[in-house]
């Protein structure tokens, strides 16, 4: 939303939040936060309100780590963020009870887990806590966009391959038999791993063509991967 | 079998709804210390024991909340509780016993952000479990954990003699495995009617 304006001025601010979309994508690069991700995607809708509670949270804790950053003794720190997190956590899920309940009972106690979220510890301790408080909102923002996008991925095809429609509303034509498989638990491992092959495949790929376009630098690091 | 009996409750937690495979509860620690047979048993009994400890405290705590009216703050006891026994494990562990407390090394602390342990206390208030019943369920979802944490580990060290795609080496062959072993587990889905 706001990446047009700061990006002329200079770039690391939009690096700082581009990179939790693409770059560093918490899940397809990090493989952080996998107990949510492989558990609410069986719809689309479920992802997407997955991805937007861990987004505010995300985005509520750096904050406020970020404002508190010179007043917590390094000691008690990790106790403090998790304090800090829990509380957002709490907002969140009454908010989302209160708004929606057929959601809330969908989403079951993986709302409150969102405090175990290894990716929202991990940015309080690796970024918000030594970094001023717009770069970690900013960083916050594109870490929370970037869990919301992969959520998504593995929302959409599993709803789409499970149950023959998408956020409800039916793509399909009657005569598709929807791959029941896809919903259950195994669809999970299994579209998740897909999309771990294709990254990788494609990762592969980019740099052997680098290396063979005569990167000859690089001829001893390419063999790695 | 009655669906509040404790043979139930137990085999519920750990084959029926296995916290691993079928609720994806811990898959950090399930990915990232399957490696060795050795350490993912260990890994399994030290989470077993927090569990233990843990659900006990849940229960003690959400009947202190209840009593004062103020659920909201549920989560919040829950996750402290949790933090200070993984800390108290780990004392008691580094005092008696330096050799396991070094085989553990960093895998101890991160127990604290393992989704199994709040999930656990979180379901088991769902659930509405009294004391007795929650240390079953503890008991079968740390056996269930354990369980899914050694079958990953002994496949995982035959799996590095075979020769397979370098594009799916790493976590991607993990999950394959991961969802062919919840495959085999939703076999469990009739047991106990």
């Amino acid at each position: 939303m706001n990446t047009a304006s700061p990006s002329n001025q200079s770039p690391t601010v939009a690096d700082t939040f581009l990179k939790g979309i693409w770059k560093e994508n918490p899940v397809f690069v990090m493989v952080l936060g996998m107990c949510p991700t492989l558990a609410v995607t069986n719809s689309a809708t479920n992802a997407f309100t997955m991805g937007i509670a861990t987004t505010f949270v995300l985005v509520g804790s750096s904050t406020l780590i970020s404002l508190l950053r010179k007043f917590i003794p390094k000691q008690v720190r990790i106790a403090t963020y998790i304090v800090i997190i829990a509380t957002f956590v709490t907002m969140v899920d009454y908010a989302i009870q209160a708004v929606s309940l057929q959601l809330y009972l969908a989403l079951g106690a993986f709302i409150q887990l969102i405090v175990v979220n290894c990716i929202i510890l991990g940015r309080a301790e690796a970024f918000a806590s030594k970094n001023s408080v717009f770069q970690s909102i900013l960083d916050a923002l594109g870490m929370g966009i970037g869990f919301t996008v992969a959520l998504l991925c593995l929302g959409t095809v599993r709803e789409l391959l499970g149950t023959g429609s998408l956020m409800g509303m039916r793509v399909f034509g009657d005569a598709f038999e929807p791959w029941g498989l896809m919903v259950l638990p195994p669809g999970g491992f299994f579209v998740l791993a897909g999309w771990l092959l294709l990254f990788s495949w494609w990762k592969r790929r980019s740099t052997t063509e680098a290396a063979t376009a005569g990167v000859a630098m690089q001829r001893t690091g390419s063999h790695e991967i | 079998m009655k669906s509040d009996s404790l043979a139930y409750i137990f085999l519920n937690a750990c084959l029926i709804n296995n916290f691993v495979l079928s609720s994806f509860l811990g898959i950090c620690p399930f990915l990232g210390v399957s490696g060795k047979l050795e350490t993912a048993s260990r890994m399994g009994l030290a989470v077993t024991f927090v569990m233990l400890i843990t659900s006990g405290c849940a229960s003690a705590i959400n009947a202190a909340l209840a009593y004062l009216g103020m659920e909201y703050l549920r989560l919040i006891c829950y996750i402290v509780v949790i933090a200070c026994a993984v800390q108290l494990v780990e004392m008691i562990i580094k005092k008696f016993s330096p050799a396991l407390f070094r085989a553990m090394g960093i895998y101890l602390p991160l127990i604290t952000t393992n989704c199994a342990i709040l999930g656990l206390a979180l379901f088991q208030t769902a659930k509405q479990y009294d004391f007795i019943q929650g240390i079953a369920y503890a008991l079968g979802a740390g056996a269930g954990f354990s369980l899914a944490l050694v079958i990953m580990a002994g496949l995982r060290e035959q799996l590095n003699l075979a020769d397979v795609p370098d594009v799916a080496k790493g976590t991607a062959l993990s999950l394959i495995i991961a969802g062919i072993l919840s495959l085999a587990f939703m076999g469990f889905a009739g047991l106990g009617g």
